[in-house]
């Protein structure tokens, strides 16, 4: 075995670099392991770093989610169109054409569908984030990342699902000859408090699920119960009107509220903005995502022992 | 040692573990059984050295590497770590079946902390090196395993780090992939990278690595020059191996569906066994027992044989025959036989492994040390050694062509 320097030929790797590949630095950086204690800052220079991995994982999973699937990608839209129109057939024989839980003169399927197409997005991220480290953890056995990337990636998945649905609404809109006025423009501060919600719930729960499995178990059913604590499938004016204000107060907690809420108001022109609802949301999902952060966080680096 | 500093420095390094289930609602939590997997590790690693760390099962090699690879924290002590660590921990890390071979390309790369643009400038290189260019676009899950195996490694062996991080992966893939993964891993160690390289293979411990590591028991027994800490790991082995009855050996893994329990090898030749000797019949002898009381099912014996520097020289596999046991009583003895032991004399060494249903049930390190007498292998008279042999022995005949 030569030691030092040898008249070997170089690995290839190196080689690459000398012919104008990114330059390695000369100096590497020291990296210092110690146990952890307590609490720990968030690394936001690192995640950037690995910006590329949370793309390819988000591509992955995009991309194995719909192979071998005749309707591909159109299941993002399925999923919602089907759930409006059981519901609208439900909500029909129940109360009539004139009790449908819908927005002054907006078709129920509008109504409907314009809020499960931001549910989708926060359902589909909270199931697959709240599972990412199980589902990842040959990787995380055997590799080193930033463990926030397993949560994270799947938003962006999420996303392109819902790029999907969404495009699906905006056609249903001009269908209808419902014409966005300037309130749409606030439409991406409502998607952004959706992926703050969903990321802020899912980094509780993936973290609490690499210690207590039932948390897997219990996403499913969740993820239902919510969506039926959301004003999704009907309007939340339908269920507040004359109920006490602190009823009203309580609903508004839950982050989905503002954002399903916000999305009417941006698209379908509802009278008044819900603004006190909006800042709830935004409050909650704010509160959930920074102690989400600290609290993944902490258990981050016993990951590896304990999925 | 170089006087530059060091790329890896170690001080006071220690892993705990908890054992037993922590999961239950109100269990016992005070109570746990602990297990220190290292304990107070000291070492230092120059630059551009390459190092192998040797211990039996459990010792805590792997979990030394799985820290110094960020993987898991230590509960005690510190690392120091200049530059860029690659692990190869496992192969094949995040390949994911549904996709093409080109697809998981990229995914390991960054998987292993390569950019795009990176992997975009080795991609040919990576093709070139795994031999996989026709099933590319191909999903991973219609490859062979050893496909599989060897794009794996192409993309690893590309990672550029200052620091490479190795985990057994020889332990896959054919002779010739092996070979090529080696003299990868030699380029690398020649290139001024730092290699800590992990193997039950000592052979490619020898030839890879200038200096070594012995850990026994999560403690560092003994570091030095490759050579010498590698003989004296097989020394001690060769000793626990004549010290410890198989059945009280405690350095073993595996689900212990089934245990050896005795092992025993002698020459065919008289009853009551004399010592095996080259060219006689061989009978190894092997006693075993199983935790329950159930028959057991698919059960896969192998005895692999190295020699005294731990060169692994050939198995006897009940696969390899063909003569995996269906069904097995809970306990017993089987017995093996080699018609002619084509071994020369000397010592050798026996590693025992059973599997239960694909399960590795029991894995015992030197598990017999066996003495080969010399003897008469082609019924000439003469004997033959190793020095001027080889490792074995083959059948022959010589004849002029035509006759």
């Amino acid at each position: 075995m030569p030691e030092g320097p040898s008249p070997r030929l170089n690995f290839g790797p190196r080689r690459a670099d000398a012919a104008g590949m990114a330059p390695h630095t000369p100096a590497p950086e020291t990296v210092v392991i110690e146990p952890q204690r307590g609490w720990v800052p968030i690394d936001l220079a690192e995640l950037w770093r690995y910006r590329e991995l949370i793309g390819f994982l988000a591509l992955r999973d995009i991309q194995v989610r719909y192979k071998q699937s005749l309707l591909g990608i159109g299941w993002a839209v399925a999923q919602p169109l089907a759930t409006m129109l059981v519901f609208g057939l439900l909500f029909r024989a129940l109360l009539g054409r004139e009790g449908m839980p819908t927005l002054e003169g907006v078709p129920y399927a509008v109504s409907a569908y314009c809020a499960l197409v931001p549910w989708q997005l926060f359902a589909r991220s909270l199931q697959s984030s709240g599972d990412s480290l199980v589902a990842n953890k040959q990787l995380i056995h055997k590799v080193y990342f930033p463990r926030l990337v397993a949560p994270i990636a799947p938003l962006l998945a999420a996303l392109v699902d819902f790029g999907c649905a969404f495009a699906v609404l905006a056609a249903m809109l001009a269908a209808y000859g419902i014409l966005p006025d300037p309130a749409a423009l606030a439409l991406p501060l409502f998607v952004a408090l959706a992926v703050a919600a969903a990321l802020g719930v899912s980094l509780w729960l993936s973290a609490l699920n690499a210690i207590y499995r039932d948390v897997r178990h219990a996403l499913p059913f969740l993820v239902q119960i919510w969506m039926f604590l959301t004003p999704v499938v009907y309007t939340s004016e339908s269920v507040l009107r004359g109920r006490p204000e602190w009823l009203a107060w309580l609903y508004g907690l839950n982050p989905m509220t503002g954002v399903v809420e916000g999305f009417r108001w941006a698209l379908l022109g509802a009278a008044e903005p819900p603004w006190s609802a909006v800042a709830a949301s935004t409050a909650v999902s704010l509160a959930l995502l920074v102690s989400g952060l600290y609290f993944f966080r902490r258990l981050e680096r016993s990951f590896a022992d304990l999925v | 040692m170089s006087a530059a500093t060091p790329a890896i420095r170690v001080e006071g390094l220690s892993k705990r573990f908890r054992l037993g289930s922590r999961t239950g609602l109100g269990g016992p939590r005070r109570g746990d059984e602990e297990l220190w997997a290292l304990r107070d590790l000291c070492f230092e690693v120059a630059p551009g050295e390459a190092v192998g760390i040797v211990g039996r099962n459990g010792a805590g090699k792997s979990t030394l590497l799985k820290i110094l690879a960020r993987i898991t924290a230590p509960s005690a002590g510190r690392a120091e770590i200049r530059g860029r660590v690659g692990s190869l921990l496992e192969v094949g890390t995040g390949f994911h079946p549904e996709l093409s071979g080109r697809e998981n390309v990229y995914l390991n790369g960054a998987i292993l902390g390569m950019k795009a643009a990176e992997i975009d400038a080795r991609f040919d290189a990576i093709v070139a090196f795994s031999g996989v260019e026709r099933f590319l676009d191909t999903p991973v899950k219609r490859y062979s395993s050893g496909m599989r195996v060897r794009l794996a490694f192409a993309v690893a062996a590309h990672l550029e780090s200052e620091i490479l991080v190795v985990d057994e992966v020889l332990a896959v893939g054919d002779a010739e992939f092996q070979r090529r993964c080696l003299g990868s891993m030699n380029d690398a160690a020649g290139s001024g990278r730092t290699v800590l390289f992990v193997s039950h293979q000592m052979s490619a411990l020898r030839s890879l690595c200038s200096r070594a590591l012995w850990l026994d028991g999560g403690r560092l027994r003994a570091a030095g020059g490759a050579d010498e800490v590698i003989d004296a790991y097989l020394e001690d082995g060769r000793e626990s191996a004549r010290a410890v009855p198989l059945a009280e050996r405690r350095d073993r893994s595996g689900s212990g569906e089934l245990r050896f329990t005795r092992l025993e090898a002698c020459g065919g030749g008289s009853p009551g066994g004399a010592a095996p000797a080259t060219g006689r019949r061989l009978v190894v002898r092997i006693g075993y027992a199983s935790a329950g009381r159930e028959p057991l099912k698919g059960v896969r014996l192998a005895l692999l044989w190295s020699d005294a520097r731990g060169q692994r020289l050939t198995s006897l596999d009940t696969r390899l025959g063909n003569a995996d046991f269906e069904e097995l009583p809970p306990e017993g003895e089987i017995r093996c036989e080699v018609p002619e032991l084509p071994l020369l004399p000397g010592r050798y060494r026996v590693d025992a492994w059973a599997w239960v249903a694909g399960r590795v049930a029991d894995d015992v390190p030197h598990a017999l040390e066996v003495e080969v007498a010399p003897g008469d292998f082609f019924g000439t008279g003469r004997t033959s050694s190793r020095e001027k042999h080889g490792p074995f022995l083959l059948r022959q005949s010589w004849r002029i062509e035509g006759e």
